[in-house]
């Protein structure tokens, strides 16, 4: 019995010793690792590369003309070029092209396609496969295909030697943001997967759920890439991204939260950009009681936006009044953010005017897989509370909101944050006029229509403009939906590292990140 | 198909010792078979159908936010998602029989591609959790099964139990994690380059897993030994003056083996549920967190093969369970009230 | 034995009636507002005012723990109940009278078990529509049937040739008094046990189906959605993890000494 016992108690030990001896081995690589991670601050590391966490797979397509995701779109920003590019300032240069003419009427855009110019597998890029991929994009064609709406004004195309003229039927004072879309080799089938493009990194490969790799490609036509190889490491785990970043496995990380920041200790430079999308609790007009002007208004001014920024973001982020962010420039109307100050008493009067003196139980839905949003309703719902209206969070997986709540409608409040797919005004304003096709909110009103045709039809920039702003300060005053902000983009980088770029929309550009 | 007879067959025959029985045990072992086939095909099937119930399809979350009516309606059309479900599904299994298993609609690769690697992760999980529990609770059950249950024993063994995996893990990663740095939760190191890495992040994830199945274990082969112990059998052996350990070693362990390996079995089959939630708390990237990810994307492709993969070990481990279960226990019958 | 299976029924049970009035108690009454958020006391550390501390709401982490523990208890139970009626109604039917029956249902039972849970529950969550207590407790519910059949089906398997069983039927008795009178209170023993497991499982799958965004939704507190949220925040305030985890296990590991208890008061060996 006893060496029955002693077999049992050695079988333990020997375990115990392998589990001692697992954990011996991996304690002193971290402790080997950390002070070399530390090092790693300050001295260069061997290879000229760094490793970019991201908070999300890029699980679809790569190919960018099908990609739909910001976060896909964000990464492959460095993989991609149209002719034309954005510059973090906001506007256009030339990219594939190398210069481009537009005729006095704005209906005739001619492009020289730059010469020499090479796709990441060594093709040349001619002018056939500018024009396939302009018409690729053009509604009506693959349905996987992201159509852009406003190539549909090209009515003729035509293709010189190595030059590309479109003609359009009316002229569009922002046709050139949309031909920042992505130029591909037609004759290559891989793009879903293994996509090449003309842009200052190449993709070398993608493993689901861990990581995507790129590196500089030595052909670039303009200032090379620093770096010779970004590795996009995909970190879902709150956690795991601060304890990569301080253990220095990551060099650089965006969208990280204020609370994460505020533990990230030394090493890092924390830059504060914004994320460039239009955060509010979207409100569904087909819905009552959404339906009334002045429940809408009560609801704005029941809403405390700097509130929510206190408790939920640590004060971060940017208020909003409408449906533009302050990365527009021109077009951002600050007048509007105060429009509806923080009042209580006003709101329960609105509500009382419109019939709803003890107010009303009402749903908010929200994506699960956006941590932001759900904090944002979860103060919302305290908010309301004070105003007599008992609101629900519904939380939905993202393909579930997509279907019920985008497509189907089928809702009537929602907090989300809506970005701009171009540079232009028109990417964030044209939903809510009343036929758009991805108008989610129902948005019905006959004089910002009006508004809305005015800008895009609009001949010179300036009256554009004005038209634009006319537009926001209707949603406004209609309270389409209770905006709240923009929020911050908070950029962990190495202390060593330099030459971060934001941009108007949502971009993650590598290309002028140095070491020191 | 022929590697699920070899386990059953190399253990029964010690069940069923009579030459005769040879071939009533070949026939219930096909009908065995039969069996899990179909349990495999109701699998695909419900898979299928609780697809079509989801809110949201395949076509809805390759869209995204630039879904359209018509665009929606043209991407079905070109998926043939707008076909009737049977023929859908017919055309899936038709698939499935000629090796094809289809494209991922998120990832745009073939789903075999995809899932090669996931399963390996998943599989080293599972066995290391496995092995865990065989190594530890086997040595630890015999121990305890010669004392008298202690209070404290018995109290820290309910306890265990009551140790969810979801929670162990996540006290795991606190303590090794971001205490000790033993490991970076949520940051899996690739097996390929860091092998090591890899298996201290997995044997921490094996043991969140193993903690409550090695304390039922435990409990389990402590009565069963405590009670053959108590048999006639044993106490007449004890009476000749036969010693202890050489009772359990000749007859105990002998009759005790079939229960306790039927009931591993069925932990197996535990094992590889459990593995989805803590694939998704230590953020493992297996079969588990890929399901999920793909059920989210709606990605019907990969979650019918996973289903079907994840299944397949359920119902294998399960059937195991059942033959020895069987085997021993003649109340059950084989081949239940119609033999 | 007998003593000590009480001595384990006594302490489980008391540790599940102080917990159980703790959760009452919650109810009715907590230190703070579980819900009230105040940029002040954010991720403070347990003290005497903030007994688990607070989270990033400035909410005060042990008022919503008893709230969170009483919505988690009231799913699991519920869904436990509803589980263990049909499941052991299948068995019951199945392992009594075999069968073709048995064959088809036990197919069908083998097919759910082999089937991820999460994806049976989201069916239902996507029928039904999201949110409500009572949505989740119904696809929990029917996660539990199959273990359950197959849990009762083995035992009234198992006693439907026994002999009084037999004696039973050779009197005539009709099939359902057997079932409900003769065999169903001898299977107890193996059932009450299943029950405490089962009351395990469920507190799980609430906390997993949460972690999916499908469970109970915030601002409502759930033990399982906080410790999820809780993961994320293991840095900042490693106590609210440790709080809501452990009253988990707390929950989970006095109904499994109840369990325990029961089991050893009855002999039965399983």
């Amino acid at each position: 019995m006893k060496k029955k016992l002693l077999a049992a108690f050695l079988l333990l030990g020997l375990l115990s010793t392998v589990l001692c001896g697992c954990g011996d081995g991996s304690g002193e690589k971290t402790a080997e690792d950390s002070p070399a991670g530390d090092s790693a601050l300050t001295a260069e590391p061997t290879a000229n590369e760094i490793t970019v966490g991201i908070a999300q797979d890029l699980d679809e397509s790569l190919d960018p003309h099908k990609a739909v995701a910001a976060g896909t779109k964000e990464v492959m920003f460095n993989v991609f070029e149209g002719l034309v590019k954005p510059t973090p300032d906001g506007d256009l240069i030339p990219a594939v092209a190398e210069t481009y003419k537009i005729s006095e009427d704005q209906l005739t855009y001619t492009f020289t396609i730059r010469e020499g110019l090479k796709f990441h597998n060594g093709d040349p890029v001619t002018v056939s496969d500018v024009l396939w991929s302009i018409q690729r994009c053009m509604p009506g064609g693959e349905a996987d295909i992201q159509a852009v709406e406003a190539l549909s004004a090209i009515q003729e195309t035509e293709a010189g030697e190595n030059t590309v003229t479109l003609t359009l039927d009316r002229p569009n004072n922002e046709f050139l943001s949309y031909l920042t879309l992505a130029i591909l080799p037609q004759n290559y089938d891989q793009q879903d997967t293994a996509p090449v493009g003309t842009g200052p990194f190449q993709f070398i490969s993608r493993t689901a759920q861990d990581n995507i790799i790129l590196e500089r490609f030595g052909d670039y036509w303009g200032e090379a890439a620093y770096l010779d190889k970004v590795t996009f490491k995909i970190l879902e785990n709150a956690d795991s991204i601060l304890m990569s970043l301080q253990s220095g496995a990551v060099d650089l990380f965006a969208h990280l939260t204020s609370t994460q920041v505020a533990q990230l200790g030394d090493g890092f430079r924390v830059e504060e950009g914004t994320m460039n999308l239009v955060q509010a609790m979207y409100l569904n007009h087909a819905e009552k009681p959404f339906d009334d002007l002045r429940v809408r208004q009560a609801l704005c001014y029941a809403v405390d936006r700097q509130q929510i920024l206190d408790l939920a973001f640590d004060g971060y982020g940017s208020l909003l009044g409408s449906s533009m962010y302050p990365a527009f420039g021109k077009y951002f109307d600050e007048s509007l953010t105060n429009y509806y100050e923080h009042d209580v008493e006003r709101a329960k009067s609105l509500l009382t005017e419109a019939g709803y003196p003890n107010g009303f139980a009402m749903t908010i839905t929200v994506p699960s897989n956006y941590q932001p949003h759900i904090d944002t309703a979860q103060v919302i719902v305290e908010q309301l509370k004070e105003v007599g209206i008992t609101a629900e969070i519904q939380l939905v997986e993202w393909s579930s909101w997509l279907s019920d709540v985008y497509a189907g409608r089928q809702y009537q409040a929602t907090v989300v944050g809506v970005d701009a797919s171009t540079m232009t005004a028109r990417a964030l304003l044209e939903r809510f006029t009343s036929q758009a096709g991805n108008n989610f909110i129902n948005y019905s009103n006959a004089d910002y229509d009006a508004f809305f045709q005015q800008a895009v039809t609009a001949a010179d920039s300036d009256a554009q403009i004005a038209a634009y702003r006319q537009a926001e300060a209707n949603l406004t005053e209609n309270a389409a939906n209770v905006y709240i902000q923009d929020l911050a983009d908070l950029v962990a980088v190495r202390a060593d590292l330099e030459g971060l770029r934001f941009y108007p929309i949502y971009v993650l550009d590598l290309a002028g990140i140095k070491m020191k | 198909m022929s590697g699920e007879k070899a386990g059953p067959m190399g253990i029964l025959p010690i069940l069923n010792e009579t030459p005769g029985k040879k071939v009533v045990v070949m026939k219930y072992l096909l009908k065995r078979t039969a069996l899990m086939a179909v349990t495999m095909l109701l699998v695909s099937l419900l898979a299928f159908v609780a697809f079509a119930l989801i809110s949201g399809d395949t076509a809805t979350a390759m869209l995204g936010t630039s879904a359209t009516p018509e665009r929606l309606a043209a991407l079905r059309a070109e998926l043939g998602l707008d076909r009737p479900l049977p023929m859908r599904y017919a055309s899936w299994l038709a698939g499935f029989f000629t090796g094809d298993l289809g494209m991922s609609s998120q990832y745009r690769q073939p789903v075999w591609d995809l899932l090669a690697p996931k399963v390996g992760v998943t599989l080293w999980l599972s066995l290391m959790s496995f092995a865990l529990i065989i190594l530890v609770s086997i040595p630890l059950g015999l121990w305890s099964s010669g004392r008298k249950s202690g209070v404290l024993g018995a109290a820290l063994n309910q306890f265990c139990m009551a140790a969810p995996p979801f929670f162990t893990g996540i006290l795991l990663s606190w303590i090794f994690g971001i205490g000790l740095r033993w490991f970076t939760p949520g940051e899996f190191p690739n097996a390929g380059e860091d092998l090591a890495g890899a298996a201290v992040y997995l044997f921490f994830a094996a043991l969140a897993l193993a903690i409550p199945r090695i304390a039922m274990t435990v409990r389990m082969l402590r009565s069963i030994i405590r009670e053959e112990m108590g048999k006639d059998y044993v106490r007449t052996a004890i009476s000749r003056g036969g010693s202890r350990g050489y009772i359990l070693r000749r007859h105990v362990l002998r009759n005790a083996l079939a229960p306790v390996v039927a009931f591993l079995a069925q932990t197996l089959a535990e094992i590889v549920a459990g593995s989805i939630v803590v694939e998704q708390v230590f953020a493992i990237p297996g079969l588990g967190r890929m399901l999920v990810a793909s059920i989210s994307n709606r990605d019907y492709a990969v979650v019918q093969v996973i289903v079907v993969i994840l299944a397949f070990w359920v119902v294998l481990a399960g059937t195991l369970a059942d033959l020895l279960n069987e085997g021993i226990d003649p109340r059950l019958r084989l081949g239940g009230g119609a033999a | 034995m007998k003593k000590r299976g009480n001595g384990f029924l006594a302490a489980g049970l008391l540790l599940a009636g102080t917990l159980a009035a703790l959760v009452l108690l919650g109810m009715f009454w907590t230190p703070y507002d579980p819900n009230a958020m105040s940029a002040g006391p954010k991720f403070d550390s347990p003290s005497l005012a903030h007994l688990l501390g607070t989270d990033n709401f400035g909410r005060d982490i042990f008022s919503r723990v008893l709230q969170g523990a009483g919505t988690t208890v009231s799913i699991a139970l519920a869904a436990l109940a509803g589980g263990a009626v049909c499941g052991t109604a299948v068995g019951a039917v199945t392992g009594y009278c075999g069968g073709a029956a048995d064959e088809v249902l036990m197919r069908l039972n083998d097919a759910l078990t082999a089937f991820p849970s999460i994806l049976l529950a989201l069916v239902v969550i996507s029928i039904l529509g999201p949110g409500s207590r009572f949505h989740v407790t119904l696809a929990l519910g029917l996660v539990f049937i199959p273990s359950f059949a197959r849990v009762s089906r083995t035992a009234f398997a198992a006693l439907r040739d026994v002999n009084y069983v037999k004696s039973a039927r050779l009197m005539g008795a009709p099939g359902w008094r057997i079932v409900l009178v003769h065999i169903l209170p001898n299977t107890l023993p193996v059932l009450l046990p299943a029950l405490t497991i089962g009351f395990n499982n469920a507190v799980l799958a609430e906390a997993s189906m949460s972690f999916l965004g499908i469970g109970v939704t915030p601002p409502e507190a759930s033990l399982g959605y906080m410790l999820s949220e809780a993961q994320g925040m293991l840095f900042a305030a490693p106590w609210y993890a440790a709080g809501t985890g452990f009253a988990i296990v707390l929950l989970v590991f006095s109904v499994g000494l109840i369990g325990e208890g029961l089991r050893q008061r009855d002999g039965g060996v399983l």
